[in-house]
């Protein structure tokens, strides 16, 4: 969060008037004015996207195409690749997967959704991030590609086991999509960009749509009893207990992927002796750790009782005494749970299933379980 | 009813403050999962921090109105912390004070001075 931005220096999102409408609770966000919370509250909104399906503004985030000079995609692959150790040129035609920008260190400069839409790649990044994303693409892959921000389009993500049904009635063909698939279909007013993917652990939907017409697309949705409005709030407790990562909190410059627990989003072919191994920022470091392992590792942690441990608490070996061996990164109650969660880093010795550690909380170490994420399984639909 | 400027309610019953958060106060944590209460006999001193409350957004304090010995706590809501946010006023106390100088009370708002405060 941007905590020092005046609220007259925000940007606002084609939705706001909606959000104001709505009564959302609107707070400063990646250099947005943005929903916390509408009145149902955190808990009730996290809940309902569980039960039917919630509706959310993710117009901050950066959508991006890109497109090589050439015309041939496969060129705006390779040149994706030298700046994410994911496989791009692997990744077939109207079908997405996660990645990262890495930097020389081998640390992550932000995460992101990369899509294959035929001619051009399409890619989804965080707000805080984008300005310094699309920077570096020009700067980097500006020779041989465009690098194209889509400023005129805001972004509607619809999660839940309800999303289907919501969205297959304004935008008819979306039921037939699996995840990570994308489609280019026809709305009620215009050309919509789909992918079925989210940000929950719930099935659901991305949906790029125009800006003048979100309005009107975001109220058609919630007017169906199932759909609900959710802000910021509940967005990051229910991917806290979807086990994913949030930018900034769980992995920024200083953690690299391996650390990160993200090896599993690093295919074969860019590892060693890959077809294309290596060839992205911070190449050798990560290959090694991807050999070698690393001193610390991003875990899930349950902790006794009700207390959330939150970002910052710091993780110890022992009731007492001794150093901090790591801290949390994310921390809160899962609703859905039932039971404070958090994320954070420890050392590799201790990161194995089972371990119990220790988070002071208010001076106070209180034990914690290291656990699997995600905390709650996924409900993707495969 | 009394009230304080960090949104307490203090209530006399059989000699005894009666302490809880306000509705607008509760309204402004949200949903509140964990309650940790003091131990009966606490002395505390006024301003200290009796009761840890976390919300699904944050950690806050309740802190002691006044001078006293905290004589009876709340253990229903270490179970139920959702009360705080459906009856802050009622079921959702929080501890019962012995107090020397009731006098002390006099200090704090009435419910008018309080709705002025907040709104």
């Amino acid at each position: 969060m941007t905590r020092e931005t005046g609220l007259s220096e925000l940007k606002r999102t084609a939705l706001y008037d909606l959000h104001m409408e709505l009564g959302g609770k609107m707070v400063p966000f990646a250099g947005y004015e943005m929903p916390v919370q509408y009145p149902m509250g955190v808990m009730k909104e996290h809940l309902h996207t569980r039960a039917a399906a919630g509706l959310f503004d993710v117009s901050h985030m950066g959508q991006v195409i890109l497109r090589s000079a050439s015309g041939d995609m496969a060129d705006a692959a390779r040149a994706l690749e030298t700046l994410v150790p994911v496989s791009v040129l692997g990744l077939k035609e109207n079908r997405q997967r996660y990645g990262f920008f890495t930097n020389a260190a081998g640390g992550i400069l932000d995460d992101l959704m990369i899509a294959h839409r035929g001619d051009h790649l399409f890619l989804v990044v965080n707000a805080a991030c984008k300005a310094a994303d699309i920077a570096l693409m020009q700067e980097r892959l500006g020779a041989d590609c465009a690098v194209v921000p889509v400023t005129d389009r805001a972004l509607l993500a619809l999660q839940g086991p309800a999303a289907e049904g919501a969205l297959e009635r304004l935008v008819p063909g979306v039921a037939e999509m699996k995840f990570m698939d994308i489609a280019v279909l026809d709305g009620p007013d215009g050309e919509v960009w789909v992918s079925r993917s989210g940000y929950t652990g719930e099935d659901g939907f991305e949906v790029s749509v125009a800006a003048d017409a979100a309005p009107a697309f975001a109220r058609a949705l919630l007017e169906m009893d199932a759909v609900a409005p959710i802000g910021l709030g509940a967005r990051d407790s229910l991917r806290l207990e979807a086990g994913l990562c949030l930018y900034g909190n769980d992995i920024d410059e200083t953690t690299s992927p391996v650390e990160a627990s993200l090896d599993w989003a690093i295919q074969k072919v860019r590892r060693k002796d890959g077809d294309r191994a290596g060839g992205f920022p911070g190449a050798e470091r990560i290959l090694a750790e991807l050999e070698t392992g690393t001193a610390r590792r991003r875990v899930g942690l349950l902790p006794d009782g009700r207390a959330p441990m939150r970002e910052g608490t710091q993780l110890f070996a022992d009731a007492e005494g001794g150093q901090p061996i790591g801290h949390v990164t994310s921390g809160a109650f899962g609703p859905s749970i039932e039971k404070p969660m958090s994320m954070g880093y420890l050392p590799t010795e201790l990161s194995a299933e089972g371990t119990q550690v220790f988070g002071e909380v208010r001076g106070r170490r209180r034990p914690a379980i290291v656990a699997a994420m995600p905390f709650r399984p996924a409900t993707y639909k495969r | 009813m009394k009230y304080t400027e960090d949104h307490e309610w203090l209530r006399v019953e059989d000699d005894l403050v009666v302490v809880g958060i306000t509705e607008h106060a509760s309204t402004q944590l949200g949903d509140v999962v964990f309650v940790e209460l003091p131990e009966e006999g606490t002395k505390v001193a006024k301003g200290d921090d009796a009761v840890v409350i976390e919300s699904v957004k944050a950690a806050s304090d309740i802190l002691a109105p006044v001078d006293g010995e905290i004589v009876a706590v709340n253990e229903e809501l270490v179970d139920k912390p959702a009360l705080v946010n459906e009856d802050p006023l009622g079921a959702a106390w929080f501890f019962k004070m012995k107090v020397e100088d009731m006098e002390a009370l006099d200090a704090f708002m009435d419910e008018d001075a309080y709705k002025e405060l907040i709104d």
